[in-house]
């Protein structure tokens, strides 16, 4: 079996001797014998190390690895540097916890720091923290900061991710809230349907919209700012990090909180997690951020400290009174978002942003070349987009598996979500557009 | 040291991507930024070079000792992280078509056994990202019980005043009430209290056994029972398993639902503070509400398939849940196996009372008897002696090398450290830290002033706490 | 202008115009210690004698401030939010809030019986 146990036998005999206890059945006399454990767990037998990495070698070779990636729909395959998995491997920010030292936690917090610093540059916000699990938790922590005694209702856009939408319902069912959808046509938010729902409801806390929002599509975010600050809501704007290296940041736009989902910075797909969720925010609302906020500060000696702050916002002493019950910071994968940043710099930033755009753009020509249609869109989209499939979903995603390659996401209807990225080549491009052709040909035969 | 930001020049850059091979696409102007993002500009070389001098200023299990109490932070074999690094994990997409990664379900449906086993439930989510996630999700499943019963009246948790923070803000987020009963004078849950508190207002009870103390509340079947009785239901905070995994569990003891943290007693690292994973468990009758999708034995037994439970509370989180965690679980708990499990809980125990038996000359144990995988130092009587406080005796052990213990927590010992060294340490490290501990309270008796000044040989000294939090300063502004 | 004090450790100003200014006494301050924070109601708000009506933070802690009336909020000390530490350096003079349409009162003391309750309660 394996084990992880430095003390030999002898020492342990040695150790319950002095503490006192003739055997460890004696030490756990305290639990009494009624709740005991009769017999020994019903697991396998335990393995040398050899054998365990095997069994997992082995459960991943059970995984299809495609070549080219065109689903996104909320984890996007982006190129990873090398860099990155250098420095997150370092022992010391893998094996710490939470910086409750300051003293001897001044590289994570630091780190913390430097993140918080890059998500405001990319949002124009003030304020941000390191501690939601992914972008729909993030959304959904939004709804509490706009949340007080005169503004009760949250608001969401149809046009958001059916599962960020999913975390939001499931969040404001335990917290009483009750949320509304705000309608939606041709893959963009409804404006007289929001500007209806919230002229009618004094007591609008806020609303949230994705831009890009599910189908890809930029929304008109700075005429929602308005009409949601008019009824005395928020507005809350979920983002893509990579995609904010473009395009308007959530500040100029109006937003009073910019989340997201932190993934495309560095983090693997690995099969939904863990990514880390972006949460920003103004000077304003500072104090309702949730979560773990480094501060900096000076030592006693007047030398440059970082410290976690405005600490008596949270679990650990307001209970139940906190506007969250968040105590992690995602800090491993914060970590991995800012060497990701600090890797591609402000011009490779832009860079990857601009590919992606361009990426799609070519697979949606092609791919309307090749016979489909483009659906849902009435304005410009970034890096993700939908079309019909006369040829059936199945059969498409099955004529391109076969080539190792995952086309998009179908969705009802028999439409397709498509994502490109800077990863996907050309050539891969025009053979999805291929495929779909030859099945096109093939249909109307 | 220097931020990122303060180093590198303008047009240093890697070289990471190739040129474009489609044409370029502007972004309307309607939608253009017009600024670009301050970020660094460096060679890879000084990126290497300033994280490498970020973790020398970062303390981890593996630069030394980190008795955390209620943290866990035993050592991270570095097989999980090998598993965790296998393409075959890391490069499928979570919208992937279930036939394509059976071998991802396999990994979460082991664990899931694995988990029902040692915990003695019957189904596991892994959707939850850490224990107040996971705490908020079992929460939801007693809410989604009672509303299902239409049983609305039931507004209120009970949690004992000794409970980590995150009990109560979890049971608010999940609209209830939160009744705090005072523990006894053992640091258990005090029955009467207990009795008073219940009545047909009653949604559930939280409670981590062994406590925050780290003592095994020997009245745990009484204590459901008279929930169970009052018609609540009964939740287990993980947080302390290490201390009984093949001893006790949690299903055993009458408890309804839980959540384990992967971070903490299997052994994942915990990443600066995550990315952990939360998994929640529950008895079978509480299963239809679970999270996110199931995964389930294909009818031909030949494959797994995900479905949503029948009455679903929704998602806790986007997709899967923290997958690469769940990866270096399973890793672990193969490793460890049935024989692997319950030595490291006993081994946790007899560290943990070795070393509250060494201690207890000098100090002041908050409750003097057989702890489990975790002991509370009262430091009151130094302060009293000295003026030498938990705080100052914590910053103290930072010279030595320690991460100290947990200071200040539970909240009914005022002076409390709390102190978990896990069964990963060998003996002469306790030795050493019961050393210092000694060395630091004669120090108190004959230089507290020096202890008042400490840490001495850290990087930096005490931060001005106050300062930070009047007027904070919480990203940097390029001038 | 009369000035009154609560068990609770606020003080009370009453004003010519039937309207309260309340703050925390300087005992209070003492113990709570450096206060980083202050949240504070917004004007027009009813408050509840007997009921928190503010909250004061130091860096580790979060304390209830109750209030001693029931009635209105005129106003707020927004000097306050950026300047916590007035409430350390000055506790008579950084007032809290100004409270008017006041519908019941505690039994109040007087500056000698609050200090004569210090000194028990220290005791």
């Amino acid at each position: 079996m394996g084990s992880f146990v430095p003390n030999t036998k002898e020492e342990r005999e040695q150790m319950l001797r002095e503490a006192g206890y003739k055997s460890f059945d004696d030490m756990f006399s305290v639990i009494p014998e009624e709740v005991r454990l009769k017999k020994p767990l019903d697991l396998p037998s335990g393995l040398s190390e050899m054998e365990a990495l095997k069994v997992m070698e082995d459960l991943a070779a059970e995984n299809k690895v495609y070549r080219e990636i065109f689903r996104g729909a909320g984890s996007y395959d982006h190129y990873i540097p090398a860099i990155v998995k250098s420095v997150t491997s370092k022992e010391e920010f893998l094996t710490a916890y939470t910086p409750y030292q300051a003293e001897i936690s001044q590289g994570i917090l630091q780190s913390i720091f430097e993140f918080q610093t890059m998500v405001c540059e990319l949002t124009g916000m003030d304020v941000a923290n390191a501690s939601h699990y992914d972008g729909a938790t993030a959304a959904a922590e939004s709804i509490p900061m706009c949340r007080d005694r005169k503004h009760k209702t949250a608001y969401v856009s149809a046009t958001t991710d059916p599962k960020v939408l999913e975390v939001m319902g499931t969040y404001c069912f335990g917290s009483n809230t009750k949320l509304v959808t705000v309608g939606e046509a041709d893959g963009l938010t409804d404006m007289e349907d929001l500007k209806k729902l919230l002229e009618e409801d004094p007591e609008a806390a806020c609303f949230y919209v994705e831009s890009p929002n599910y189908y890809g599509n930029l929304e008109d975010v700075e005429a929602m700012a308005e009409i949601v600050h008019a009824q005395g809501a928020k507005l809350v704007l979920g983002i893509d990090p990579i995609a904010q290296a473009v395009i308007k940041t959530p500040r100029e736009l109006g937003a009073d909180i910019a989340v997201g989902d932190g993934q495309p910075l560095g983090m693997p797909i690995a099969f939904g997690g863990p990514y880390v969720g972006i949460m920003a925010t103004t000077t304003d609302m500072m104090r309702k951020l949730p979560g773990r906020i480094v501060g900096e500060t000076k030592d006693h000696d007047g030398n440059r400290a970082y410290v976690l702050t405005l600490q008596a916002r949270e679990q650990h002493i307001r209970r139940e009174k906190a506007s969250s019950n968040i105590c992690s910071n995602q800090d491993l994968c914060a970590l991995t978002a800012s060497v990701y940043m600090a890797a591609m710099g402000p011009d490779g930033m832009k860079e990857v942003a601009e590919q992606t755009m361009a990426k799609a753009h070519f697979l949606r020509d092609e791919l309307v070349k090749a016979g489909l249609t483009q659906k849902n869109c009435k304005g410009e989209f970034f890096n993700e987009f939908v079309t019909d499939c006369p040829m059936g979903a199945e059969a498409l995603m099955a004529a391109l598996d076969e080539k190792g390659i995952l086309g998009g996401l179908p969705l009802d209807g028999d439409t397709i979500l498509w994502c490109a990225t800077e990863v996907n080549s050309r050539s891969a491009m025009e053979e999805v557009a291929d495929t779909v052709q030859s099945l096109m040909k093939g249909k109307e035969a | 040291m220097e931020l990122i930001f303060e180093i590198g020049s303008k047009g240093r850059h890697l070289s990471l991507l190739p040129q474009c091979d489609v044409p370029k696409v502007e972004v309307p102007e309607k939608f253009r930024r017009t600024q670009a993002p301050h970020l660094p500009e460096l060679s890879e070389n000084e990126i290497s070079r300033h994280y490498t001098k970020l973790a020398g200023r970062t303390h981890g299990v593996n630069d030394g000792f980190y008795p955390l109490g209620s943290c866990t932070m035993k050592y991270n074999p570095k097989v999980n992280e090998e598993a965790a690094a296998l393409r075959g994990f890391n490069r499928i997409h979570p919208l992937q078509d279930p036939s394509t990664v059976k071998g991802a379900l396999k990994v979460m449906k082991m664990a899931e056994d694995a988990l029902c086993e040692i915990t003695g439930m019957d189904a596991f989510t892994m959707q939850p990202s850490a224990g107040a996630h996971g705490e908020f999700t079992g929460l939801l499943l007693i809410k989604a019980y009672h509303t299902e019963r239409g049983d609305e009246a039931r507004t209120k948790i009970i949690v004992p005043d000794s409970a980590h923070g995150t009990n109560p803000a979890s049971a608010a987020m999940c609209g209830y009430q939160v009744v705090s009963i005072p523990s006894g004078p053992d640091g258990c849950v005090d029955l009467d209290a207990l009795r008073a508190a219940v009545g047909p207002d009653t949604a559930g009870l939280m409670l981590t056994n062994p406590n925050t103390v780290g003592l095994f509340d020997k009245n745990i079947l009484d204590i459901t029972k008279i929930v169970h009785e009052a018609g609540g239901l009964c939740y287990y905070d993980g947080a302390n398993l290490n201390a009984v995994m093949g001893i006790v569990r949690p299903g055993d003891m009458g408890f309804d639902c839980i959540h384990s943290n992967l971070h903490k007693t299997f052994s994942t690292p915990h990443g600066g503070g995550g990315p952990g994973a939360g998994p929640v468990g529950c008895k079978k009758f509480l299963a239809k509400y679970l999270p996110g999708l199931c995964i389930e034995e294909t009818a031909d037994g030949k494959g797994f398939e995900m479905v949503k439970a029948p009455q679903s509370m929704g998602s806790v989180k986007a997709f899967n849940g923290n997958f690469l965690v769940v990866v270096r679980a399973l890793t672990y708990i193969l490793m460890m196996g049935r024989e692997g499990i319950p030595e490291a809980s006993s081994n946790a125990v007899l560290n943990a009372n070795y070393m509250r038996v060494k201690l207890s000359d000098d100090f002041k144990m908050a409750y003097d008897t057989t702890c489990m995988h975790e002991f509370v130092m009262d430091l009151a009587p130094l302060v009293k002696e000295t003026g030498v406080n938990a705080l100052d005796v914590a910053k103290g052990m930072l010279d030595y090398g320690i991460h100290p213990p947990t200071m200040y927590f539970p909240l009914i010992v005022h002076e409390a450290l709390m102190v978990e060294p896990t069964e990963t340490e060998p003996k002469e490290v306790l030795d050493q830290c019961i050393d210092v501990l000694h060395e630091i309270y004669d120090m108190a008796h004959t230089d507290p002033d020096y202890l008042h000044g400490a840490p001495h040989d850290t990087v930096i000294g005490r931060p001005d706490e106050v300062e930070a939090a009047r007027h904070p300063i919480v990203r940097y502004v390029w001038e | 202008m009369a000035l009154f004090f609560s068990k609770t450790h606020e003080w009370l100003l009453e004003g010519d115009d039937k309207t309260v200014t309340i703050g925390i006494t300087d005992f209070a301050q003492e113990e709570l210690g450096q206060l980083v924070f202050v949240n504070l109601p917004e004007a027009g708000d009813q408050i509840t004698a007997g009921e928190a009506f503010a909250d004061v933070e130091s860096v580790k802690a979060v304390s209830d401030i109750m209030s001693p009336v029931s009635g209105t909020i005129l106003e707020i000390n927004e000097e306050l939010l950026d300047a916590p530490e007035m409430i350390n350096d000055a506790p008579y003079d950084a007032w809290f809030v100004k409270v008017g349409d006041i519908t019941y009162h505690e039994d109040l003391l007087t500056e000698d019986e609050y200090n004569a309750f210090v000194e028990e309660e220290k005791a």
